[in-house]
C-alpha cells in the first residue's frame, strides 16, 4: 500500500441491498443441501453448462493468451481508474447523456427514483442487472410507488415466484420447469389454464405478458458489463432480446453502472466479447450484444442517465490481495465448476453475489465481519481459478480474507486459542513429538465429548497406529 | 541422491505406512534417504484457516529445518503446495523479505513425490507389483497447485498386474479442504457422498491418490460405509513388489 494512504475507503452500508445473508453460510447451506429437488436441478444445470463451457474454450487454440490479457487489461484499468472514469464522465456528457456519482446503495437509489418521478412514470421495465439487485433498486422504488418489471425471462421467474436469484447469469437455476409452470399460472392473469411446462409455451407465456410492458413503458433500468472511457459507449450483453427492447423503446434510460465496468478502449471489448459467451453461456458468440452512445436524436431513448456506482468498490481497490475481484466479468464459470457451489446453490450465500466470486467479493464490499462465512465457504480446490477468464486467484484470496478476518476480529476465541497452541506445539519438534503421543487420547476425548461431531456424523476417524513414523524411524538406524 | 524426506505431519503421526512407502520406494531406486528428524508441519492449517501469524514460526522452522538439503521429497501434494505457493507469501506478509526469499529457495528443491520420480529420477517404471483392481483420484493441490498432471497414472499404468479403472468425475474434490470438513461439514460430507458414489461405481478394490489427508477423509467415509474399498497412498503402491 503506497505512504499517502489515508484509510480505509467506506464499505457497502448496512440495511439495504442484498450483500448481507441473514444467517452463516454453514447454517443457511444446511437447509439448501436438505432440499433434494435442488439438489437435482443444480447438478443437471451446472453439469450442462459445465460441458458446453469446456466444449467451446476448448476449440480457441489461443484461450490462455485471450486469458491472460483480460487480467491485464483489467489490472491497468484498476491502476487509472479515476482517470478513466473522469474521461467516460466527459464523453457520456459530449454525446448528450447525463452522468451521476453514487457513493453507496441509498444514494444511487435515491437519484434513480428522482430520474424516474421527473420523467412522470410510476412502473419502469429492466433489463437483467446485478448491480441494481446488489443496491435493493426494486424495493427502494416500491417504497415510493414506483413497480420495477424485470423482463430477463429467468429474472421474471425468480420475480413472480417472490424469490431471490440464485445464480449470476441463470437466476431461477434452481427452478425446474414445472415449478415455472405453476408460478406463471398463478402469477400471470392472461396465461390459459392449460399451460403445459414445455418450453416453448412457457417462454410464449412470458412474451405476451412481456410485450405490454415494454410497449407502455415510459422508463427503463439497466446495468451495464462494460462501459468504454475513450468513446463513452455502453455495452449490455444478453441472450433474449428482451433487454434490446428495453434499451430502445423507452423515452428514458437509466444505467446503473459499477465504477469497475469501465474499459479503457474500444478495441478492448474484443477481448471481452470472447471471453465472456464461452465462459458464460458456452456459446461462441453473444446473441443480443447492445452498444449505445449518449443520445441520438430521433432513435432510441432521448434521456440517458448513467449512475456511476461505488458501494464498497473503493474500499476493494484499497487492498492489494484482494483488489482483483474488481476484474469479474459477471460470466458465472466460477460458479459452474465449484463443487460447493453445485451442492448448496446460491441462496446460502446470502448476496447477490453467489459461489466462489461471491465470496470473495461480498465480503470486501461489506467488510470482512460482515460476512464472515463467505471466505471459509470452499474447500480451496481451485477449480474456480481454471475457470476464470480473467484469471482471478481466488484461492488465494479466499486465504488472505481468512487471514483478514482472523487480524480484523477482537478479543480471543476457541480457534484462536487452539490455534496458537497448536503452532506452539509444533514449532518445537521434542512438543511435537509428545503430542504425538497423546493423540489415541484426543481420539477418545474427541469421540466422548463430540468435539469433532461435524466430521463423525458422516466420517469415522482414524485409529492412531501403533507406532510413529519418527519412532519407527529412529529403531530402524 | 541423497534425499531429505519430508515426510508431512499427518503421515508422521497418522499414517507411517506412507512414510515408511516412500522411504522404501527410494532406496530401491538406489537413493539415500535421510529423514531430518526436527522437521513438525508445513503450517498450511494455519494458513488456511486465517491465521497468518501463528504460521510464520512453523514456516521459520520449516525452513531452518530443510534449508541443508538439496532435494527435499514429500508425499503429499498439498503439503508441497503449501511450501511452494504460501511460505513465501506467509513470510511476506509479516513484512520478512529475507525470509520470503529463503522459503522461495526451499519450495525450488521441494518436490511432490510423483513429480520427483518422473522430472528428477526421470523413471516412470518403478518395478512395482500390485495385483488389484485400483482407481486413482487427483487430489485438488496436485492437479491445480502443482500441476503434476498425468505423471502419477504414468507411474500407475507401469505397476505389473494392476488394473486401473478410471474415476468418474475424477477431478471433483472430495470434499476435505482441512478445516473446511469441520466448520462446513454438511456441505462436505455432501462432496463426499458423490465423490464415494463414483468410487463405488468403479467396483475397485482400492482408491489411490497422493495426499494422505484426502485418504484420510475418503477412508472415514468408506469405513462408515463398511465397504470393502480401502484407501491406498500412492506411495505404498509404488513401493509394493
Amino acid at each position: 500500500m503506497s505512504s499517502t494512504f489515508l484509510g480505509m475507503p467506506v464499505v457497502a452500508p448496512r440495511g439495504v441491498g442484498q450483500l448481507r445473508g441473514d444467517e452463516s453460510f454453514p447454517k443457511a447451506a444446511r437447509t439448501a443441501l436438505a432440499n433434494e429437488q435442488l439438489r437435482r436441478n443444480l447438478g443437471h444445470a451446472t453439469r450442462t453448462i459445465r460441458a458446453k463451457r469446456a466444449a467451446v474454450v476448448g476449440e480457441v487454440p489461443d484461450w490462455e493468451e485471450l486469458r491472460l490479457a483480460g487480467e491485464a487489461l483489467k489490472a491497468s484499468t484498476m491502476a487509472r481508474l479515476p482517470e478513466l472514469l473522469t474521461q467516460l464522465e466527459e464523453r457520456v456528457t459530449e454525446r448528450g447523456g447525463t452522468v451521476h456519482w453514487a457513493r453507496d446503495a441509498n444514494e444511487a437509489n435515491r437519484i434513480v427514483a428522482d430520474l424516474v418521478k421527473k420523467a412522470g412514470a410510476d412502473e419502469v421495465v429492466k433489463v437483467k442487472s446485478m448491480a441494481t439487485q446488489e443496491i435493493g433498486l426494486n424495493e427502494a422504488l416500491a417504497a415510493e410507488g414506483i413497480a420495477a418489471w424485470e423482463t430477463d425471462l429467468a429474472e421474471l421467474i425468480v420475480q413472480l415466484g417472490h424469490d431471490k436469484p440464485s445464480h449470476i447469469l441463470v437466476p431461477a437455476i434452481h427452478r425446474n420447469r414445472t415449478e415455472i409452470r405453476d408460478i406463471f399460472l398463478r402469477e400471470m392473469p392472461s396465461v390459459p389454464a392449460d399451460l403445459t411446462d414445455e418450453p416453448r409455451q412457457l417462454a410464449m407465456a412470458a412474451r405476451e405478458h412481456l410485450r405490454r410492458k415494454f410497449l407502455s413503458a415510459k422508463v427503463a433500468v439497466s446495468g451495464a458489463n462494460f462501459a468504454v472511457a475513450e468513446t463513452g459507449t455502453l455495452a449490455v450483453v444478453e441472450s433474449e432480446g428482451n433487454g434490446r427492447m428495453c434499451l430502445t423503446l423507452p423515452r428514458t434510460l437509466i444505467t446503473v453502472m459499477g465504477i469497475e465496468k469501465v474499459v479503457p478502449a474500444w478495441t478492448d471489448l474484443e477481448v471481452f466479447l470472447q471471453l465472456l459467451p464461452r465462459s458464460s453461456t458456452g456459446e461462441r458468440m453473444n446473441p443480443y450484444t447492445s452498444l449505445w452512445t449518449g443520445v441520438t436524436p430521433g432513435d432510441g431513448p432521448q434521456e440517458f442517465h448513467l449512475v456511476l456506482l461505488d458501494n464498497g468498490r473503493t474500499a476493494v481497490l484499497a487492498d492489494e490481495a484482494g483488489r482483483s475481484a474488481l476484474h469479474c466479468i459477471r460470466c458465472s464459470a466460477c460458479l459452474n465448476v465449484c463443487p460447493v457451489y453445485e451442492r448448496t446453490g446460491g441462496h446460502a450465500y446470502g448476496s447477490v453475489y453467489p459461489g466462489p466470486i461471491g465470496a470473495v467479493l461480498s465480503p470486501q464490499l461489506t467488510g470482512v465481519q460482515d460476512n464472515a462465512s463467505l471466505p471459509y465457504a470452499s474447500s480451496l480446490c481451485g477449480a474456480c481459478f481454471d475457470a476464470c477468464p480473467v484469471r482471478i486467484d481466488i484461492p488465494s484470496m479466499l486465504v488472505h480474507l481468512r487471514a483478514r478476518r482472523v487480524e480484523e476480529k477482537k478479543g480471543p476465541s476457541p480457534e484462536a486459542i487452539s490455534m496458537a497452541a497448536m503452532s506452539w506445539v509444533m514449532s518445537g519438534p521434542r512438543r511435537f513429538r509428545g503430542g504425538e503421543r497423546l493423540l489415541g487420547l484426543g481420539r477418545l476425548v474427541s469421540r466422548r465429548t463430540r468435539l469433532l461431531r461435524g466430521w463423525t456424523a458422516s466420517r469415522d476417524l482414524p485409529r492412531p497406529p501403533a507406532q510413529t513414523f519418527r519412532d519407527w524411524w529412529r529403531n530402524r538406524t | 541422491m541423497r534425499v531429505a524426506l519430508f515426510v508431512t505431519c499427518l503421515a508422521d503421526a497418522m499414517f507411517p505406512d506412507v512414510g515408511k512407502a516412500t522411504v522404501t520406494l527410494l532406496e530401491r531406486l538406489g537413493h539415500e534417504v535421510v529423514f531430518p528428524e526436527a522437521q513438525t508441519c508445513c503450517g498450511q492449517m494455519h494458513v488456511n484457516t486465517g491465521y497468518q501469524r501463528q504460521a510464520l514460526k512453523l514456516v521459520e522452522h520449516h525452513m531452518r529445518t530443510f534449508e541443508p538439503y538439496d532435494a527435499i521429497v514429500a508425499p503429499s501434494g498439498s503439503c508441497v503446495g503449501s511450501v511452494r505457493h504460501q511460505h513465501a507469501a506467509v513470510a511476506e506478509r509479516a513484512g520478512k523479505g529475507q525470509l520470503a526469499a529463503r522459503a522461495g529457495e526451499v519450495a525450488a528443491r521441494t518436490y511432490e513425490l510423483s513429480e520427483f520420480l518422473v522430472d528428477v529420477l526421470g523413471v516412470t517404471d518403478v518395478g512395482a507389483h500390485y495385483p488389484h483392481r485400483v482407481t486413482y483420484h487427483p487430489t485438488c493441490h496436485s492437479l491445480r497447485m502443482l500441476r503434476v498432471g498425468d505423471r502419477p497414472l504414468r507411474l500407475l499404468r507401469a505397476v505389473r498386474g494392476i488394473d486401473l479403472v478410471e474415476l468418474p468425475d475424477a477431478e471433483q474434490c472430495c470434499g476435505f479442504g482441512g478445516t473446511f470438513a469441520l466448520k462446513n461439514a454438511d456441505t462436505s460430507a455432501a462432496m463426499l457422498a458423490d465423490k464415494l458414489r463414483n468410487v463405488l461405481s468403479t467396483s475397485a478394490d482400492a482408491v489411490c491418490a497422493g495426499d494422505s489427508s484426502c485418504l484420510m477423509h475418503m477412508g472415514g467415509g468408506l469405513s462408515r460405509l463398511s465397504v470393502d474399498t480401502k484407501p491406498v497412498h500412492l506411495a505404498q503402491i509404488l513401493a509394493a513388489t
